[in-house]
């Protein structure tokens, strides 16, 4: 079980207010992203989530009792850090053993749980080895062995992926994906890369300065942005938002139109303007278009190998059924 | 250094300071075992020929010798002992975030750089006088017998001011290793449900290994020939008198160059096995 529960929570670090009075549910099970620009809390709240950190006020309940002074260890939960935090002078058994020493169970069940965690993890070979004797992939999957032996009510991840290279740290969030899929715990992991909270999550949470500015579904986030700065933020390449008459005439003060809705043509279309860089991903391409009249840049992403090149003058066209309007507040329009 | 060139610019230029520092120690080592082996009495005919071993033989049968190996060793052991536990728990207050840190730090050093002579003049005269002395007015206070502290607890006296004078050091060395632990390991620990003390046996004193080592290897060096601090504290007596202040009796008061020239080779030995000791113990924490 692991159903976590902030009450007003609210942070600050002296006379800053770090996070805001705060409320939202994780539901047990949930595999839930905290995502958001750098700096805007998401470590705060994990950490206050974990225990870390004291809360300023509010309540933090979990699985209904409230735990807001309870100890962390005492919470059952574990995290794994940005840096893995891995104990440099144990072997990778000592490390992955550690927190089962600590609760004092006995040699036959530790010995089990470790070996079992270093099969799912592919440790097995390693587990006489150093944490300085890894690769950075291996130092992850220790920390995260360490965290699933405890068999705990929620994970909780801070960034763990940010010190790997690209392509590891598509392979390493499968793994953390199939993680979830096979423990079925809750998992609350933080992030900076929507890529990452897209793919992975059940449940956004996308944050800015503390607070929340919208909680759902990957899909949900990406169909209906509830203001603006979701709608920049989720998606890639990111929405094209301006202002000016074309929204006006759609009763908007602001519309978005994502890339992949604006077809282009070399002949007609509602907007034109000169291509400007183009970005070959081979699969698609995305177009960076200025002198448009909207915005400096609208970016198009098109199907394939295209052939405009720098300097053409082309014709754009948004889906009309998919445009995202917003008020002068930011806020979306029905 | 990776390649063949390199090495050998490297030796080059390391060569000038190792010659230096070979002439350095060569001299005064060919010169005490060439005394070592003479009968040679300043003050009483000067050099006066050849002798073979009978210093050697003289300086380990005489009844001060074993004597002084054990107080030197009890001195260096127990100064070791004070300052690294007391440095290290000094070193994780002193890593605590508090009011006015950058002062205290300094206090803390300022022991440090203090004479040693002028050191143990103020521990003798201020502290433990019999009669002027402030710990004789504490006992006082607490209507007890102040006590004698150089003659009647001579050796704990003497490693009390030995390792006041070294346990700033011990503490800056390990306060810098505590201060470079990642606090991501200890909130792990925290969240992995160690508590304070399996904290500090698990993470913090592994992290300050290699520190401790150097603290114990720097101080033996310097602990196994104090002089000042017993010269004007005990001079010696009440089995205060080490090696080194031995040899000293021996060249200096008994005019003896010979005999304490053996006695200076012998300290060499002494010094040797203390260390093959030490790199057996604590050695490994300098690997990796
Ligand atoms: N111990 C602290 N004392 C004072 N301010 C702090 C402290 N820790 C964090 N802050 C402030 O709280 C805010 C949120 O920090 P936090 O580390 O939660 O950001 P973040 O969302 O995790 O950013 P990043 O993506 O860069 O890791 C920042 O403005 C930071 O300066
Ligand atoms: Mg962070």
């Amino acid at each position: 079980m692991g159903r976590i529960q902030l009450k007003k929570v609210t942070k600050s670090f002296g006379e800053v207010e770090v996070i805001p009075p705060l409320d939202l549910t994780i539901e047990d099970g949930e595999f839930t992203v905290f995502v958001g620009p750098s700096g805007c809390g998401k470590s705060t709240l994990l950490r206050l989530i974990a225990g870390l950190e004291d809360i300023t006020s509010g309540h933090i309940e979990i699985d209904g009792t409230d735990a807001t002074n309870v100890p962390p260890a005492k919470r059952g939960l574990a995290m794994v850090f940005q840096s893995y935090a891995l104990y440099p002078h144990m072997s990778v058994r000592k490390n992955i053993a550690f927190p089962l020493r600590m609760a004092k169970l006995d040699q036959a069940e530790i010995e089990r749980r470790v070996n079992g965690a270093a099969e799912v993890l592919n440790l097995t070979d390693y587990l006489d080895r150093r944490p300085g004797q890894l690769s950075g992939g291996q130092r992850q999957r220790v920390a995260i062995g360490r965290a699933i032996v405890r068999e705990p009510a929620a994970f909780l991840f801070d960034e763990p992926l940010s010190n790997l290279d690209a392509a590891l740290r598509v392979g390493m969030r499968l793994e953390i994906s199939e993680l979830h899929k096979r423990l079925e715990t809750t998992m609350i992991y933080v992030t900076h890369d929507q890529v990452e909270a897209m793919t992975m999550a059940d449940k956004i949470v996308v944050l800015r300065a503390g607070n929340i500015e919208q909680v759902g579904s990957p899909l949900d986030l990406y169909h209906s942005p509830r203001n603006t700065f979701v709608a920049g933020f989720i998606g890639s390449p990111k929405m094209n938002l301006f202002e000016g008459p074309e929204a006006q005439k759609r009763d908007a003060h602001t519309m978005g139109v994502r890339p992949e809705h604006i077809t282009v043509s070399d002949s007609d279309g509602l907007w034109s303007g000169v291509v400007g860089v183009a970005e070959h991903l081979g699969s698609d391409t995305f177009f960076h278009i200025h002198e448009t009249g909207l915005a400096d840049t609208i970016t198009v992403r098109v199907d394939g190998e295209v052939s405009f090149k720098h300097g053409d003058r082309i014709h754009l066209t948004p889906r009309e059924d998919v445009i995202h309007r917003f008020d002068g507040k930011g806020l979306r329009l029905a | 250094m990776a390649t063949q060139h390199s090495r050998s610019a490297a030796r080059l230029m390391m060569a000038p300071a190792v010659i230096l520092l070979m002439g350095w120690m060569l001299v005064p080592l060919t010169m005490t075992i060439y005394f070592s082996f003479k009968r040679y009495l300043p003050l009483r005919g000067g050099d006066l020929g050849w002798t073979g071993f009978d210093n050697y033989v003289r300086f380990v049968t005489s009844t001060a010798f074993w004597p002084s190996v054990q107080a030197t060793l009890v001195i260096v052991g127990g100064v070791l002992v004070i300052t690294v536990v007391l440095g290290i728990l000094l070193a994780m207050l002193l890593d605590q975030p508090m009011w006015g840190q950058g002062v205290v730090r300094i206090l803390v050093i300022a022991p440090f750089f203090v004479m040693p002579t002028v050191s143990a003049l103020v521990w003798k005269n201020m502290f433990m006088d019999p009669v002027n002395g402030l710990f004789a007015h504490l006992w006082r206070f607490f209507g007890a017998e102040p006590i004698a502290w150089l003659s009647e607890a001579s050796m704990t006296s003497i490693i009390m001011i030995v390792s006041w004078q070294w346990l700033p050091f011990a503490t800056l060395i390990l306060l810098t290793a505590i201060q470079s632990l990642d606090s991501e390991q200890l909130e792990a620990a925290e969240m992995d449900g160690a508590p304070l003390l399996k904290k500090f046996y698990h993470i913090i004193l592994p992290h300050l290994g290699r520190a401790i080592t150097i603290v114990i290897l720097i101080q033996t060096i310097f602990l196994l020939s104090i002089f000042a601090e017993i010269f004007v504290t005990t001079g010696g007596a009440f089995g205060t008198r080490t090696l080194t202040y031995l040899i000293f009796q021996r060249v200096l008061e008994s005019q003896n160059v010979g005999l304490g020239s053996a006695g200076g080779v012998y300290a060499i030995i002494l010094a040797n096995i203390v260390a093959i000791f030490l790199m057996r113990i604590v050695g490994k924490n300098l690997d990796a």
